[in-house]
């Protein structure tokens, strides 16, 4: 539980560091915090998973592991900001402070033991993306974006809020090992108001990691935040909405996976569906990457689905290479976007920006096809060994395999949208003036890169 | 051990063309793929004609999940390997004349393509397996959508999708029989390799379903009829080194999965749909040289001629005899080799008028005599003459063929007098006759260019004559593999 009240503490520090002039200080001191985060995360990686906070929060390796994907990503994405403190943050103190308290309800979203505390962590992690996404504040997209989501997360985060009061009306309890106790002494039958409520909590849930049909804020959001904060969203809020799914499902809901198990497999593969095949009719290479996070919620709701034992391995490894490549690949586009948006007044985030990126930049060319590569899933790239993960998980349930038909029609669709990119990059003629980046910013993006074509090579890596 | 170096050598290679200068990367990749040559053929001398798997290696790879980073070599694998070994060199040699823009990341390319073929053709794990069948798609995709011709985009864009998708069904099926393997150790409750998968037994439905699975990933390799739409424009837009590899070696992952994988796990699956498989690989080779016949655009002709050959490569397969495997086996080098040669030849040709066109062709021969004589010959092994490596592998494959079933026999014999009808068409229409304005200049074969056809055409007849080298070393493989059929 360290992370937690690290970052609670070093948040504060970082605001403080704002009264300071020289604004200089505040990206390699936020960058120390949170790489002292990812270390205490570890301090207790051996131990025997324990129950803190008066049986509030839980700690495990799984719980760890998620937590270290968050901080780690959050460790990239802060990479990127670099440069940024000028136009789009004018505030830098505040942001990086936000995204400190953000990752403190993160971590709560994954290692919950009680409701109150998912409820807490979904509304810390929420709120601070709400002014995110709202942080470019002269833009008009980016105040459009943080009013949408923040009027149809709030809508969520209340029918959640509804789904736990009736889920306590029926167990007498928020915590979710008695919720479980509760579900095994009394198997059958359920009352409505258990059902009901688990219901709505899972659809609070599945809405803040955009799974279809709850997944119209996602596009809008992602094309109007800054892109620094698209690729924090896609990358944080995903990984540890999808723990807190998993935590639910597979602690408390594990008695009655017959009575949920239909109605994820629908939403999964409504998931799936819409977002794979809308992404193929995007121009704008950011509503692409919205309709393709839409597509891996996708993909991680078929290992829930499945809910096997190598369940939580799929998620933490799917998790990991997803988060990887969408930082690549946002950060590419931060750097083309911005020379442009200088340049030109067209719209710097569409397909074409990546035209002749091959010649401009071979390096972000090359970090950009490997991230494309690695979520489409193609070997020698994590994203296929996250794949194989999770079609493994759904053949070792046995009686999901026609969800796999859908999942590989789907998995070719996105081969389309995301080669499209690789076209663009090697094969389309464009801008020749070449492209520098800052030499920050690349070993932010060697280093996922490197990452992922690692854990391609060698999944063993990841214990 | 050996064969972990066959991976290593030509991805070390590759690397090291791809750090150097643009106008020095081909002398190394030609250097790496003659290494692995000679890797190959010391391996070809040392091994031992009997079934086992030679010069193996094996290192954990998911040890918690009994996933094997292993290898090794059967006469099955020797043979593919070889081939490999054997064209990529000349294929590395055949690009010296031409100018290549950012030469370094194509050698490159080649070379990884290299190391990935020869991955799936040792590769003894399951997953393994499948992980460089799509691997090897990636510096190919890049190959043809890079250097390719006018409409590559699109074309190498559909070759992809297309394939990849057919691949996830042999992932999904591979999964599945995973799933159904015993434990190595405790605390592995299933292991991955093929011989384990082997030992699967399902009953007859399931294997049906597992059937199609892998067939669909197959037959889109080779391709199959219905399943070849991709494949003259992918062989005619990509570049002739792309057209080479995609025609010479990637075709026979399709037929080397086939033989490795359908075979011996889905025996029942086979016994159920057996003759549909062959029925529609028959389809393919008269619909194939049907097309070829009215083709103008003689690498277009080519590359349907090439979909018409492994129509009976497969059918021999599917035959389950051990003449139609065996003539699969040794028409799948001979294949490779007058395939190479012949797509070498027509960048010969079209390096010289900058016509692939037939009309617009003709009168070559009168200035040529080299060239007149390497085609000549590369040809008539096409069209399996007598003495030349294609008459080999057609005989025993049809001889397989009829033995499953006679009529299928002998709508499959059709492939030898259709196939030459079209090739002979080809010869007529573009050596002979009068010169046109395209051909008047033409010259005859530069020094690098004979010795890319030299080494082919002393192949052609060495199969031609004395093919026991090469059937003997697949012999016991291949019957050890027959038994599992029909056990």
């Amino acid at each position: 539980m360290l992370p937690i009240i690290l970052l609670s503490i070093l948040g504060l520090v970082v605001l403080f560091l704002g009264f300071q002039k020289s604004k200089n200080i505040l990206l390699p001191a936020t960058l120390l915090f949170l790489a002292l985060a990812f270390a205490a995360n570890f301090v207790h990686w051996n131990d025997a998973p324990g129950l803190y906070f008066n049986e509030m929060l839980f700690e495990n390796q799984l719980t760890m592991s998620f937590s270290a994907i968050v901080l780690f990503s959050a460790f990239l994405v802060v990479g990127l900001t670099r440069g940024f403190a000028d136009d789009e943050m004018a505030q830098p103190a505040e942001y990086y402070a936000i995204i400190l308290f953000s990752l403190v309800g993160a971590i709560m979203m994954i290692a919950f033991d009680n409701l109150l505390m998912l409820f807490l962590g979904v509304e810390i992690l929420s709120v601070s993306m709400y002014v995110l996404t709202g942080s470019d504040k002269r833009n008009l997209r980016s105040n459009e974006a943080a009013l949408k989501y923040f009027l149809m997360g709030a809508f969520a985060t209340g029918i959640m809020l509804f789904g736990m009061a009736l889920l306590y009306g029926a167990t007498g309890s928020f915590s979710l090992s008695d919720i479980k106790g509760y579900l095994s002494a009394n198997p059958f039958p359920i009352s409505t108001l258990l059902y009901v409520g688990s219901l709505l909590v899972l659809i609070g849930m599945l809405f803040k990691v955009s799974a279809a049909p709850f997944h119209f804020w996602t596009p809008d959001v992602y094309d109007g935040a800054p892109t620094v904060f698209t690729a924090f969203m896609s990358t944080i809020v995903k990984t540890a909405g999808f723990a807190a799914i998993y935590r639910l499902l597979s602690g408390s809901f594990s008695g009655i996976y017959s009575f949920w198990w239909l109605t994820l497999a629908a939403i999964t593969v409504l998931t799936l569906v819409v977002g794979n095949v809308t992404a193929v009719y995007q121009k704008s290479f950011k509503r692409m990457m919205a309709y393709s996070s839409i597509s891996h919620a996708g993909y991680l709701l078929l290992s829930l689905t499945a809910m096997t034992s190598q369940s939580q391995n799929a998620i933490v490894f799917y998790s990991l290479a997803y988060s990887l490549a969408t930082v690549s690949a946002f950060g590419v586009l931060m750097a083309v976007a911005k020379e442009r948006s200088v340049h030109s007044n067209e719209d710097a985030e569409n397909f074409d920006a990546f035209n002749g990126l091959g010649k401009r930049n071979p390096l972000l060319a090359f970090v950009l096809t490997v991230s494309m590569l690695s979520l489409a899933g193609i070997p020698l790239t994590a994203g296929f060994w996250g794949k194989f993960f999770i079609f493994g998980n759904i053949i070792e349930r046995g009686n999901l395999v026609w969800i796999l038909i859908v999942a590989i029609l789907m998995s070719a669709v996105g081969i389309y949208y995301y080669f499209k990119v690789i076209i663009a990059t090697y094969l389309k003629e464009g801008d020749v003036s070449a492209l520098r980046v800052s030499p920050f910013y690349r070993i932010v993006l060697i280093a996922s890169t490197v990452l992922t074509l690692l854990l391609g090579l060698m999944p063993q890596l990841l214990p | 051990m050996l064969t972990l170096f066959l991976i290593l050598v030509p991805a070390l290679s590759a690397l090291a063309a791809l750090l150097t200068k643009n106008n020095s990367a081909k002398q190394i990749a030609l250097v790496g793929a003659l290494l692995e040559l000679g890797l190959a053929v010391s391996m070809f001398g040392q091994f031992q004609p009997n079934a086992t798997q030679q010069f193996g290696f094996s290192y954990p790879w998911i040890a918690s999940a009994g996933i094997m980073f292993a290898g090794g070599i059967d006469g099955i694998s020797l043979l593919l390997v070889m081939l490999t070994a054997f064209l990529t060199p000349l294929i590395i040699l055949s690009t010296f004349r031409q100018p290549y823009k950012n030469a370094s990341t194509f050698y490159a390319l080649i070379l990884f393509m290299q190391a990935a073929l020869v991955g799936v053709f040792t590769a003894t794990d399951a997953f393994l397996f499948y992980f460089f069948f799509e691997a090897a798609l990636i510096p190919i995709y890049f190959l043809a959508a890079v250097w390719g011709g006018e409409n590559r985009i699109k074309v190498t864009l559909k070759f992809f999708v297309y394939t990849i998708f057919g691949s996830l069904f042999m992932l999904v099926a591979l999964v599945y029989l995973y799933f159904q393997t015993a434990g190595l150790s405790a605390g592995v409750p299933h292991n991955s390799a093929i011989s384990a998968l082997y030992k699967v037994a399902l009953d007859a439905q399931k294997q049906g379903w597992i059937f199609w699975a892998f067939f669909v990933a197959f037959a889109i390799k080779m391709p199959l009829f219905p399943f070849h739409t991709w494949q003259p424009d992918t062989y005619t837009e990509s570049p002739t080194a792309a057209t080479m590899l995609l025609a010479g070696i990637m075709l026979k992952m399709g037929v080397y999965g086939v033989v490795r994988f359908l075979l011996p796990i889905v025996p029942l699956g086979i016994e159920t749909w057996g003759t549909t498989a062959v029925i529609l690989s028959v389809i393919g080779i008269i619909y194939g040289s049907i097309i070829a016949i009215q083709q103008r655009d003689i690498k277009r002709l080519v590359a349907y001629s090439s979909f018409a050959h492994v129509g009976l490569m497969a059918a021999g397969v599917f035959s389950q005899t051990l003449n139609g495997v065996q003539g699969a086996l040794i028409q799948m080098l001979a294949h490779g080799i007058n395939v190479v040669g012949l797509f070498f030849i027509i960048e010969i040709i079209f390096s010289r008028t900058k016509s692939r066109n037939i009309e617009q062709l003709g009168g070559i021969t009168q200035r040529t005599p080299q060239l007149t004589v390497y085609f000549m010959i590369l040809l008539l092994g096409s069209v399996a003459l007598p003495l030349t490596n294609g008459f080999v592998g057609e005989f025993l494959l049809l001889s397989g063929i009829y033995e499953f079933n006679k009529w299928l026999g002998a709508i499959a014999g059709l492939t030898i007098i259709l196939g030459a009808v079209y090739m002979l068409r080809l010869f007529q229409k573009a050596m002979f006759g009068g010169k046109s304005s395209l051909t008047e200049h033409f010259t005859d074969l530069s020094l690098s260019e004979r010795a890319v056809l030299l080494p082919l055409v002393v192949m052609v007849f060495w199969i031609g004559l004395y093919p026991n080298s090469f059937l003997k070393l697949t012999e016991p493989a291949v019957s050890n593999l027959l038994q599992m059929v029909h056990y």
